[in-house]
């Protein structure tokens, strides 16, 4: 251990310590903005500078590793004045533009200037006029407002792998591009948004479509119907000031009756209607001799991604499609012709946690109902926004339930939204149509947490199924390496692109630390055990739905709807 | 040589994308995109890296620039002896702003950093050639030499 002082407060850290980990374990609290809790120290912002007693320069607490008997000291004027000369510095590069931005009320640079009370820079304004990329139909860039942290960098190199985003010049030319200094789209981007979470400020976000879903609801000739993914109830409340995983599914459905929809249905539903057609696909492959190991299909950034790197090995994906695009068809064929709606008056909106579902319902293929499957996606973000523009009182709001037909779900259904939730909800099912018994104890805690690889046997009446789960890119690229190579030993791989799986999707309230995907995940898991029924087999609407219309799971219906196939992207630079 | 074999050359060397970078340079004037690709493949790195390394470097172009490559420096010895009365000269006598290239693609215009020659300033490279103690009137001359 290594003893030192921080404003007076004795501190004994473990040797290789920063003077910023020392000083949050005492309770100092030192600011930061290129500092991320889950990266690498990058030391590129100087905002942390610290006073240490014997050194003429400041040290930044970030990088600075703590020594024996050190004296730091971290709010004299000497260190307040440099932070603010700093900030000044900084913002006088910045975009004066706060009241339009994305993060206004939730950026790290805005609060740092309310901080220390940043009034008259005397530098003078200085904006680089670069432009906007809107590219792609999920993530907008605004590097006008980037602050160079280079934490989108790390999160779309080391934690995605997917490396679409670099650097280009040096020194005050130097700025964040995608690959070869193109736009986004024409990179390997796959669009799961993780860069957003990772930007301090609003250079980064989801492209925002609220103006559309205000236009539906208006418009006296549609009929606004949504779906809610699995992961967006335990985050939505974050938006409106709640605790994670706090607000009730009945009061978050009352609140979206408020703001206009006219049905409130569940992709939850759809949920369990997959695990129904990819359970079953899995023992046809097994049976049949076909590709193996299966990979689930539901992530649209991980699909991006392996059309991308993988093109190789689509016939490894699942037919299936995910629950948002099974939920768009079946909305504007059965679920139509229950209630007795033209399906060309259906506006079908889906709350997703995910940026990339934006793209994947805008894939030119997701039309199997005659119609556009799904009309509008929207993100965690953008439907708290909605929330907070609309003023409801969720404290006074009491709850309402789903709609029929496509609203009930079980706790299978609802861990879709964390890592290893799909393949738990596969195990549960799978399990009872091989082996004919009943499933005593539905709890597969291997699968389960944050872990990025994880992996499991199940004994299927002497067939022993290998699985493993990925959560964050490069830890499906290494499973993905190894079948490319031929030596996985795996039957069934789930992978979810983004690390926690849905719970830490790119369209969830900013996420500062994996600790928050951590609590989301908990959260998913409660909501489980509430549920009385907690197998997707025994869905009763799902059982309605085979019985009146599908017939029979991987049938011909369910292959005009619910199957789709993939295509390599043949991206130009990887 | 094509850029591919250049690149090729340097594969088993350590870091040499750089060095290979500079070989392509000596053919084509700058590093197209395909190089840059290409480098990426050889080098075994992301695109993006490729792209950052091409990029950081001054002395790097990753846009199409003229086969001789003047750089005037501006740095302080520089500019007080007269660096800016040979730039116009040299802009006078291309044709060319500061950061262009001539139509036939002879020569292409830019600002150096210090080459470490600021006992005879103003200092002018041509390639990798300096040019020491130049004057408005010696410009042609040093010109002359590579039309």
């Amino acid at each position: 251990m290594v003893n030192l002082t921080i404003d007076g407060i004795k501190v004994s850290v473990p040797e290789g310590s920063t003077i910023l980990q020392a000083a949050r374990e005492v309770g100092v609290k030192i600011p930061t903005l290129c500092h991320h809790p889950d990266q690498a120290v990058k030391a590129n912002c100087r905002v942390c500078v610290c006073e240490v007693e014997g050194n003429r320069l400041l040290a930044a607490a970030c990088a600075q590793p703590v020594m024996e008997g050190m004296v730091v000291k971290t709010r004299t004027p000497k260190v307040i004045e440099a932070r603010k000369t700093i900030l000044e510095l900084i913002l006088a590069n910045h975009p004066q533009d706060c009241l339009n931005c994305i993060r206004n009320g939730n950026c790290e640079l805005q609060d740092l200037a309310n901080e220390y009370f940043i009034r008259d820079n005397p530098f003078t304004l200085k904006v680089r006029g670069l432009q906007k990329d809107y590219s792609t139909p999920s993530i907008f860039r605004d590097p006008d407002k980037c602050v160079l942290c280079r934490r989108c960098v790390e999160a779309c190199t080391v934690v995605q792998s997917v490396n679409a985003l670099g650097l280009e010049n040096r020194g005050v030319l130097s700025m964040v591009v995608p690959t070869m200094g193109g736009d986004l789209i024409d990179s390997a981007c796959v669009m799961c948004g993780q860069c957003i979470h990772a930007c301090p400020v609003g250079a980064i976000g989801e492209v925002e479509e609220i103006d559309k879903l205000l236009a539906a609801i208006a418009d006296p000739d549609k009929v606004v119907v949504t779906q809610i993914a699995p992961a967006v109830r335990v985050a939505i409340g974050e938006e409106v000031g709640m605790k994670t995983g706090d607000m009730p599914m009945d009061v978050f459905v009352a609140g979206l009756r408020q703001v206009g929809f006219d049905y409130v249905l569940h992709t939850n539903f759809t949920a369990d209607l997959t695990i129904l057609e990819e359970g079953n696909e899995l023992l046809q492959r097994l049976k049949e001799g076909g590709t193996l190991p299966m990979f689930t299909s539901c992530s649209p950034g991980w699909i991006n991604f392996c059309e991308t790197f993988y093109p190789d090995l689509l016939d490894n994906l699942s037919t299936c499609k995910s629950p948002q695009q099974m939920f768009g068809p079946l909305a504007k064929t059965y679920w139509a012709d229950k209630m007795g709606i033209d399906p060309a008056k259906i506006y079908s909106v889906s709350i997703m946690p995910c940026t990339a579902k934006k793209f994947e319902a805008a894939r030119p293929e997701m039309n199997a109902s005659g119609y556009r499957d799904v009309d509008l996606v929207l993100t965690t973000r953008e439907v708290g926004r909605l929330f907070r523009m609309s003023g409801i009182d969720f404290d006074k709001l009491a709850g309402s339930n789903f709609d029929s037909w496509m609203g009930a779900y079980t706790g299978a259904a609802v861990i879709f939204g964390a890592s290893g939730g799909v393949m738990e909800a596969a195990l549960r099912t799978v399990y009872e149509v091989v082996t004919g018994n009943t499933l005593e104890d539905v709890n597969f805690e291997v699968t389960r947490g944050i872990t990025g690889i994880k992996e499991a046997e199940v004994d299927l009446d002497g067939t022993v199924v290998k699985v493993a789960i990925a959560n964050g890119l490069s830890n499906a690229r290494q499973l993905m390496d190894q079948v490319r190579a031929g030596e996985s030993p795996y039957h069934f791989i789930e992978i979810m692109a983004c690390p926690g799986g849905c719970i830490g999707g790119g369209g969830q309230p900013i996420t500062k630390a994996n600790a928050k995907r951590v609590e989301r995940i908990d959260s998913i898991y409660v909501e489980d055990e509430k549920c009385a029924i907690r197998k997707s087999h025994e869905n009763p609407e799902v059982k309605t739905l085979y019985d009146e219309f599908l017939l029979e799971p991987l049938g011909h219906k369910s292959h005009e709807l619910l199957h789709t196939h993939y295509q390599a992207k043949n991206k130009k630079y990887l | 040589m094509d850029y591919k074999d250049i690149i090729a050359s340097y594969a088993s060397k350590p870091g040499g994308i750089i060095e290979a970078y500079h070989a392509v340079q000596k053919e084509l004037s700058y590093l197209p995109e395909e190089a840059v690709a290409e480098a990426a493949r050889v080098f075994n790195l992301p695109v993006s890296d490729a792209y950052g390394v091409a990029t950081f470097y001054s002395m790097f172009s990753v846009t199409p620039r003229g086969k001789n490559v003047i750089r005037i420096c501006e740095s302080a010895p520089c500019h007080v002896a007269g660096a800016a009365q040979v730039i116009a000269a040299l802009e006078r006598e291309l044709g060319i702003k500061m950061g262009e290239s001539t139509a036939d693609g002879q020569f292409a215009l830019e600002f150096a950093e210090c080459v470490g020659q600021c006992q005879a300033t103003p200092v002018i490279t041509i390639n990798r050639k300096p040019y020491l103690d130049v004057s408005p009137a010696t410009v042609p001359t040093i010109l002359a030499e590579y039309k």
